[in-house]
């Protein structure tokens, strides 16, 4: 095998596990959330809403985390996967 | 309708979080691909920068004592100026790479501030640890972003930046208002709230 095409093999694979490091990311912060909620459920006010103000109910820690896995992998990470796999071609 | 001091922490660590995500992000790729899309590039600028600004009601309505107004006032100006040189760059309206520098202050000041503002010891009540480790989590994390204009191709200073900010976020979602921490609660922190 020519030198040119093991380079190129090796730069394509270091791409592929860019994306998937890429992609993992938000669902991995999403799963640290979700996992935080079951170590410590007495910070999800909405498991037990009675007699909570508005503030509780709106500012929950865990669910907080989750929302920034899910804006991340949604808003950012396709596009960026996208860009990565353009640059492979 | 003020929120409690505690949650104004968990919000502010919702927007480190990302931060720390989108420079993560942008150190797996590099910065190449990051700038491909041009609201990409000035996605965590903007972020960093809007953190600055809402610092400012923080600094307003939450601090009660002059040195904690002038450590929140600190960490909204560096921020923002932080904020602003990195979208001065991307924007190409700044040149010189001086202005890089401006992050590696933002944190060092922040931690400064964090640190001297802190009257009591670590173990005093949560919030108190929790100053402190921030502190030092901001000022020795300074050298990263610092060593990434020296070396910008770097994943490894580039990289410890973004989790320099998640380490900052898991602290300020740590943080109660009056709490113990391993156990001890000074007498003179008060009445634990929950």
């Amino acid at each position: 095998m020519s030198t040119q095409l093991v380079t190129e093999r090796v730069r394509t694979r270091s791409r592929t596990a860019k994306a998937r490091l890429v992609a993992a990311l938000g669902p991995l912060t999403m799963l640290g959330g979700v996992a935080w909620g079951f170590l410590q459920p007495y910070r999800i006010t909405l498991l037990h809403p009675h007699g909570q103000g508005f503030w509780w109910l709106l500012v929950e820690p865990p669910l907080l985390a989750v929302g920034a896995g899910i804006v991340f992998a949604m808003l950012v990470a396709p596009g960026l996967i996208e860009d990565l796999e353009a640059e492979e071609v | 309708m003020q929120p409690p001091a505690e949650h104004v922490h968990w919000l502010f660590a919702t927007g480190f979080l990302l931060l720390g995500l989108l420079l993560l992000a942008r150190a797996i790729v590099g910065d190449e691909v990051w700038r491909r899309r041009a609201w990409r590039a000035y996605l965590w600028p903007s972020l960093l920068f809007g953190l600055g600004v809402l610092m400012w009601p923080v600094m307003v309505f939450f601090t009660n004592s002059t040195i904690h107004m002038i450590a929140h006032g600190a960490w909204a100006q560096t921020m923002m100026l932080a904020g602003a040189a990195e979208l001065g760059l991307v924007r190409g309206k700044l040149h010189h790479r001086a202005w890089s520098l401006a992050m590696p202050l933002a944190l060092a000041v922040s931690g400064a501030a964090l640190l001297v503002h802190e009257q009591n010891g670590w173990l005093f009540a949560r919030a108190a640890f929790l100053h402190h480790a921030l502190g030092w989590t901001a000022l020795v994390g300074s050298i990263f972003p610092l060593m990434a204009i020296v070396r910008p191709r770097s994943h490894v200073w580039a990289s410890g930046f973004a989790l320099t900010l998640v380490v900052i976020a898991v602290f300020l979602y740590a943080d109660r208002d009056v709490a113990p921490i391993f156990g001890h609660l000074s007498s003179l922190a008060g009445e634990p709230h929950r």
